[in-house]
Formats: C-alpha cells, sequence, structure tokens
C-alpha cells in the first residue's frame, strides 16, 4: 500500500496573522467574501487501486497516478481559491496493490479524520468502501465505476457518481449514430463480466435511439491486441465477420482484449466504434475546446504527461468538493451534499456546458465527447436530442426509469 | 479587458467635432473607423473598414491571438499571442509587427491604464496578472490572484483593476497604486469578463458557465444585481454571457451570450433585458464604434463579425473574417 499526501495549508500572510504588509492577498471586508475565522482545512482522501496492463498491452499501460494527478491538481486549484476563502486543502491518497483490501484503507483514512473521499475503484470494491465508512459520515466521490447497477438498485445516499454509467457511454454513441443515420450495428461482445454489461447497456441504448442489432455475436477467438495480421486467428476472424449487413461494428471489450484488432481486418470495409475506434468518454487527449486547453496544459505540466478519463473524474471529484466548500464554507460532509444535489450547484468542466447532479441517483449529468484515438469527432448530447429538463438527460437513466431509492 | 475603453475614452473628447461633422457632411465621413479582429485560429488579424464594412486588409501574427486593445492615442494596436506567450505590437498604420513584449507566459487578455500604460495582463495559465510598463518593456510587478484568471478591467479613475479568475470564481480587486489585492468578491462560475461603467459606479462581471451578469458596487464590493437570460428555444445551458459593453451615457448594456448566438440589450436602469439580438454563432467579444453608432461582435464558431445598428437595435450585416474571431477594438479615430 502506497500512500502519499499533498497539504496546501493557507501560507500564515494570506490569513493576515502576519503583521508585514501581505504579499498575498488580504482578508476581504466583511461585506465580501467571508473568510472563517480561523482556516478551515479540508481533507480528502483518495483511494485508488494498482491496474496492471492488460497481458498483450504493455502498449496501454496504466501510468500509476492515474487519477492521482488529476485530483492533485484540482487541490491545488481548489488551494489558490482557498488563498482568498480563508481554506486550506489536504489530499491523502491510498494506492492498493492489486491483492489488498479496500476496506481496510478507507476504514484507516476515516478513522484519521477523513470525511470526504474519492474512490477510484471497481464496482464491488465501491460498495464495500461505502457500506463501511457509512457509520462515519463519509461521503464517497465514484470516479472510476461505469456500473448501472450503481446508479439503481445499489445506489447509496452518500455516494455520489462522478465516472460515467455504462447507460451514459452508450446513449452518447448511439446518439451519435442515430445522427449520422448508421442505424445497423454488429456487435461484438468479449467474455469478461463488464463486456457482458457494456452490451446490455448498449441494446438498451440501440432501442432508446431506433438503431437495430444486426448480428450480436460473442468474442471467441481470445486477447488478440496485438497479434500480428499473419496470426493464425486472422482467417477466423476475419470469417467471423463476413456476410453482415452492417453500417458500424460495436465491439464491447473494456478490457481492450481485442477490440483494436477489429478495424481494417474485417472482410466488408467496417467502421469500428464502442470500447474501441470511435469511442465515447469524458474525456480525451485531443480535447482542447471551452477553455480546455488551459486544464490540459496544467495538467501536462504538472503530471508530465496527458490528462486521461480518470484523471479528469478525479479533477473533477475534488473541484465538487472545493466548489462546495467556497459556496457552503463548510467542509462538513452532509452541508456539501446537501449543496451538490440542489439547482446552486453547478461547475464549469471545460465541456461547454455546467455540469450538475441528478438527485434521483447522484449521477453527475455531463456531456460526453465522441473521439477516435487521436481526434474529437462530436459531442453528446448530439443535437436535436431534446429533453424537458436538460438535453444532457438524454444521456442516462431518466428520474421516471431509474430504480434508485437513495438511502 | 477594456479593449476598447481607452479609444471610448479618447472619443469622448473628440465625440461632438466627429458630431458636427456628421451634421455637416455625409454620414459616412463621421464614422469612418478602424476595427481590428483577431483571429484566434486563424493567426491573423482581420482589419475592417466601418464605413464600407469590408475587411480591408488581413494580417499575419503570432500564433493564437486573442485579447487585441490599441493605445488612447490610436497609434498602437496590442495583440495578445497566446502561444507564442508574447503581445505584439503593431503599428496600425503599416500593420507591420513593431515590438515584442514581456507579457508572461500564455496571455490572453489584457486592459490598458487610461494613460496608455502600464498593460495589466492575465496568465492564464500562472494564475497571476503582470504589470507591465509598455514603454520600458519592463514587468514591474506580478500579482498572484486566483486560478486561470482572464477577464481585465480597469476603472475609469484608473485606481482599480480588475481580474477575474475563471476557476476560483471571483473578481478580485487590486489597488494599481500598490499593486495589490485589497478585495474579492465571488460571482457565478467561470467569469470571464468585467467592465465598468463610464462613471466608475457599477462594475459588470460575466459569468459564463453560471450563466448571469453580476453587478457590482465597487465602492462596497457588494453584488446589487444579478441578471439572468431567458431565451425561448434556447437550452438554459446554451447562455453563456462573456463580452459587455455599456453606452457612455449608460443607458444600454450588451452582453454577447456564447453559444445561444444572441446579443442581450440590458437596460442599465432596470437591469432588465430588453432586447436579444440575433447574431453569428459564439458570440464572444464586443466593441463599439467611439460615435457608439455601430457594435461589433466577434462570432467564433461561424468565421465572422455581425454588425449591430445600436440606434436601430438590428443586426445589419455579417461580414466573414479568418478562423475562429476572438477579440475587436475599434480605433478612437
Amino acid at each position: 500500500m502506497l500512500t502519499r499526501i499533498l497539504r496546501l495549508l493557507l501560507p500564515a500572510v494570506a490569513l493576515g496573522v502576519l503583521a508585514p504588509a501581505p504579499a498575498y492577498p488580504q482578508q476581504p471586508p466583511a461585506s465580501e467574501v467571508k473568510s472563517e475565522p480561523k482556516p478551515l482545512e479540508v481533507r480528502i482522501g483518495l483511494i485508488t487501486h494498482a491496474v496492471p496492463p492488460p497481458p498483450l498491452y504493455d502498449l496501454l499501460a496504466v501510468p500509476e497516478d492515474e487519477a492521482v494527478a488529476g485530483a492533485e491538481l484540482a487541490v491545488r486549484d481548489n488551494a489558490t481559491t482557498g488563498l482568498f476563502t480563508g481554506q486550506s486543502f489536504t489530499l491523502e491518497t491510498t494506492t492498493l496493490a492489486e491483492d489488498e483490501d479496500p476496506v481496510a484503507a478507507a476504514r484507516a483514512l476515516a478513522e484519521g479524520g477523513t470525511r470526504l473521499l474519492i474512490a477510484n475503484l471497481p464496482g464491488d470494491a465501491l460498495l464495500k468502501v461505502a457500506d463501511a465508512v457509512k457509520d462515519k459520515g463519509v461521503l464517497v466521490f465514484n470516479v472510476g465505476a461505469t456500473d448501472d447497477a450503481l446508479r439503481a438498485e445499489q445506489c447509496r445516499a452518500d455516494v455520489f457518481h462522478v465516472a460515467p454509467s455504462r447507460a451514459m457511454l452508450t446513449d452518447a454513441l448511439a446518439q451519435f449514430l442515430a445522427s449520422k443515420r448508421w442505424s445497423k450495428l454488429f456487435l461484438i461482445v468479449g467474455p469478461q463480466p463488464g463486456d457482458q454489461l457494456y452490451a446490455e447497456a448498449l441494446r438498451r441504448s440501440a432501442k432508446k435511439f431506433g438503431l437495430k442489432i444486426v448480428a450480436d455475436k460473442p468474442w471467441t477467438f481470445g486477447p488478440l491486441g496485438r497479434d500480428r495480421s499473419d496470426s493464425i486467428t486472422r482467417s477466423d476472424a476475419l470469417v467471423f465477420s463476413r456476410g453482415v449487413d452492417a453500417d458500424v461494428i460495436v465491439v464491447a471489450d473494456e478490457a481492450n482484449d481485442f477490440g483494436n484488432y477489429i478495424p481494417f481486418r474485417t472482410f466488408e470495409p467496417r467502421l469500428v466504434v464502442g470500447t474501441q475506434g470511435l469511442t465515447a468518454s469524458t474525456w480525451h487527449q485531443a480535447q482542447d475546446a471551452w477553455g480546455s486547453a488551459q486544464l490540459q496544459s496544467r495538467f501536462l505540466r504538472s503530471a508530465s504527461r496527458t490528462m486521461r478519463p480518470a484523471d479528469y473524474q478525479a479533477w473533477v471529484a475534488a473541484r465538487m468538493i472545493g466548489e462546495a466548500t467556497t459556496r457552503t464554507r463548510s467542509a462538513d460532509p452532509v452541508a456539501i451534499r446537501a449543496f451538490l444535489r440542489t439547482p446552486d450547484f453547478s461547475l464549469a468542466a471545460f465541456k461547454g456546458v455546467p455540469v450538475s447532479i441528478r438527485p434521483w441517483d447522484q449521477q453527475l449529468r455531463q456531456p460526453l465527447l465522441i473521439a477516435q484515438p487521436l481526434g474529437i469527432v462530436s459531442v453528446a448530447p448530439e443535437e436535436g436530442f431534446l429533453h424537458q429538463r436538460t438535453p444532457l438527460d438524454t444521456l442516462g437513466t431518466d428520474e421516471g426509469e431509474s430504480k434508485c431509492r437513495l438511502k | 479587458m477594456t479593449p476598447c475603453s481607452r479609444p471610448r475614452l479618447a472619443a469622448r473628447r473628440v465625440l461632438p467635432l466627429l458630431a458636427g461633422a456628421a451634421a455637416l457632411f455625409a454620414a459616412d465621413a463621421a464614422s469612418a473607423y478602424t476595427v481590428y479582429v483577431s483571429n484566434e485560429k486563424g493567426n491573423s488579424i482581420s482589419v475592417i473598414d466601418s464605413a464600407t464594412l469590408e475587411v480591408k486588409q488581413t494580417v499575419k501574427v503570432g500564433r493564437r491571438p486573442r485579447g487585441i486593445t490599441m493605445s488612447p492615442d490610436g497609434k498602437v494596436v496590442y495583440v495578445c499571442a497566446s502561444d507564442d506567450h508574447t503581445v505584439q505590437v503593431i503599428d496600425p498604420a503599416s500593420l507591420k509587427i513593431l515590438r515584442k513584449l514581456k507579457s508572461g507566459p500564455d496571455p490572453e487578455l489584457f486592459a490598458l491604464h487610461p494613460t496608455g500604460n502600464p498593460l495589466y495582463i492575465a496568465n492564464e495559465d500562472d494564475n497571476q496578472v503582470t504589470v507591465l510598463d509598455v514603454e520600458a518593456n519592463k514587468v514591474v510587478a506580478q500579482v498572484p490572484v486566483g486560478t486561470e484568471p482572464e477577464g481585465m478591467a480597469v476603472s475609469p479613475d484608473g485606481g482599480t483593476l480588475i481580474a477575474t479568475s475563471e476557476t476560483t470564481n471571483m473578481a478580485h480587486f487590486i489597488d494599481t497604486k500598490t499593486n495589490k489585492i485589497v478585495g474579492n468578491v465571488l460571482v457565478d462560475a467561470r467569469p470571464r469578463f468585467a467592465e465598468f461603467s463610464a462613471d466608475g459606479k457599477h462594475l459588470w462581471v460575466s459569468a459564463e458557465v453560471g450563466g448571469t451578469v453580476a453587478v457590482i458596487d465597487p465602492q462596497t464590493r457588494q453584488i446589487i444585481r444579478k441578471i439572468s437570460f431567458k431565451i425561448p428555444g434556447v437550452s438554459k445551458e446554451a447562455i453563456q454571457p462573456v463580452g459587455i459593453r455599456i453606452t457612455r451615457d449608460g443607458k444600454k448594456a450588451f452582453v454577447a451570450l456564447g453559444p445561444a448566438n444572441r446579443v442581450a440589450v440590458v437596460n442599465t436602469e432596470t437591469f432588465e433585458v430588453e432586447k436579444y439580438l440575433l447574431v453569428g454563432q459564439r458570440v464572444w467579444q464586443l466593441a463599439l464604434t467611439p460615435d457608439e453608432k455601430l457594435l461589433f461582435t466577434t462570432n467564433g464558431n461561424s468565421n465572422d463579425v455581425s454588425v449591430i445598428d445600436v440606434p436601430e437595435l438590428k443586426v445589419v450585416k455579417s461580414i466573414k473574417v479568418g478562423g475562429a474571431p476572438w477579440g475587436v477594438v475599434v480605433s478612437p479615430q
């Protein structure tokens, strides 16, 4: 277990504690932004887990500080604001090895006084963590798990979901395909549980947006992600795609095992979308619209690599906490939860429109980027997909169909 | 930024002459100003004649030009070349780049002191404002502010500098004598732009993501009014206020509403929106001619500039310019 602590305490001068002329902003008059009489310390915990690269994919190795680098940047952003509001921020990060228990780590953070916890964990681990620290009044921000069940039957009142649900991801892609009138889909589903869930979400999205699944086949050729084209399985995989009259192939391969093998190896010329090829995501290295060039360059400078979706999601989670503490002048998880659930909460998240929280399942509503590996193609919700509340609610599970009963 | 506030102040003195000229001669003669538009993706400046409303010339400048302003005497144009980390000084007559200034990294927007010096530059990546002596090309001070400073404005008396920080969501009040922050006002999400009324009694700050404009009393530093916008058929999220211009008589304010593709006309006494004018796509910045007969808007997504007839409150023309027009300034003469 690795821990690292980023502590951004308020310089004494910022509070006017030291007599000499402050180099930093002074205490504003009472009529303005009111500072706490004492500096407010906002402690944020982050639990993340080491993700081993898929066996064939050292090319796509997950950086060791994935999510952590995003949260740290947001905590620095929050701390800059804290100079003017009298708030300091601490981020305590625990990175778990594969066999380590997230519950023990969460309990340790809670024992140490952390009440705001960002979790970059798989769905089952997230639930265990949330339940284990519930009696301590810890508010959990899910930045890693896309499972729809976490926003439905298994939803929790003290968990906010910053990561998009699978339903949001597949709705975004389906809207794009519908707007292009590429309506005949050939779905290829991987063997992992996540692949099955992604495929289920995709089937629902296809129905919702009037797309037709003309073929639905499991992938049975194993992980071929880096196979050369003279591989023995090449002919099988090629025959596999033959004779299906589809506009696009949709792959469900969350582990990156085979999705990248499919483009250009099909019998007919076919575009590939889904978990590889053209994807839906919260963030992308090529994203530079709506001021996001600034966020990208800040991240690049501090982390020496490009920002990944998990980094962005952790950044948003820590900024949600920062925004709530600025507006409520409190680090109390009860006050923060209440504020985040109100229409008063909206965050500038570099996606062109403010992001906010769906009160019925505490999912962050946000635009999703439709992108190929080195370029943005579109942004969902697509033009023309309307909703009585906000177009953003055309992505994912709407209030009326939600199975979440928060408790 | 107040790219236009200096020309406007200068124009205040010459306006009676111009008005007289307009009465005596053809209307065009009075309104032959030059309009400079920075094209963020075109890496160029489009030069428009306000009488003919045609692009006279397009000149190459540094990479990613955004904020643009002119000296009060109209002798130089300043443009932020953000990706070249410099402010370029351009001769409006020859349109040649005369000098490059030490702007600090990633300059986005700036405001010139009413005397024409110094220049206050928002360094978006570094959470600071650079105070630059434009004559000596020397950095006088660097003032730490909130995350992602952008909007810049100097009070008409030159005593107060405003910097808005987009991620911290504040308008910072900086004393221009000491270059120190003297106060902060929390506004709605992503404040992009600040503009003083000509009498200095009101400060308007737009919040792009919050969708509002806060009107602040600079004396008490209290928000006295928050203006929201509602346009039938346009989603709430698409209403993103950025550029603001207030007429000299203090009666009307124009607010550019970004992807709502509209400019709101606000009555500055009642703070009610009187009209929405349909312009090009993603309208960000605005500039009035010194005679306040025309308002130019930069429409970043349709690569054009809309021209609004101010007395009639009508859009009279759209002019094709370079890629992603960002900032606009009108010459004082």
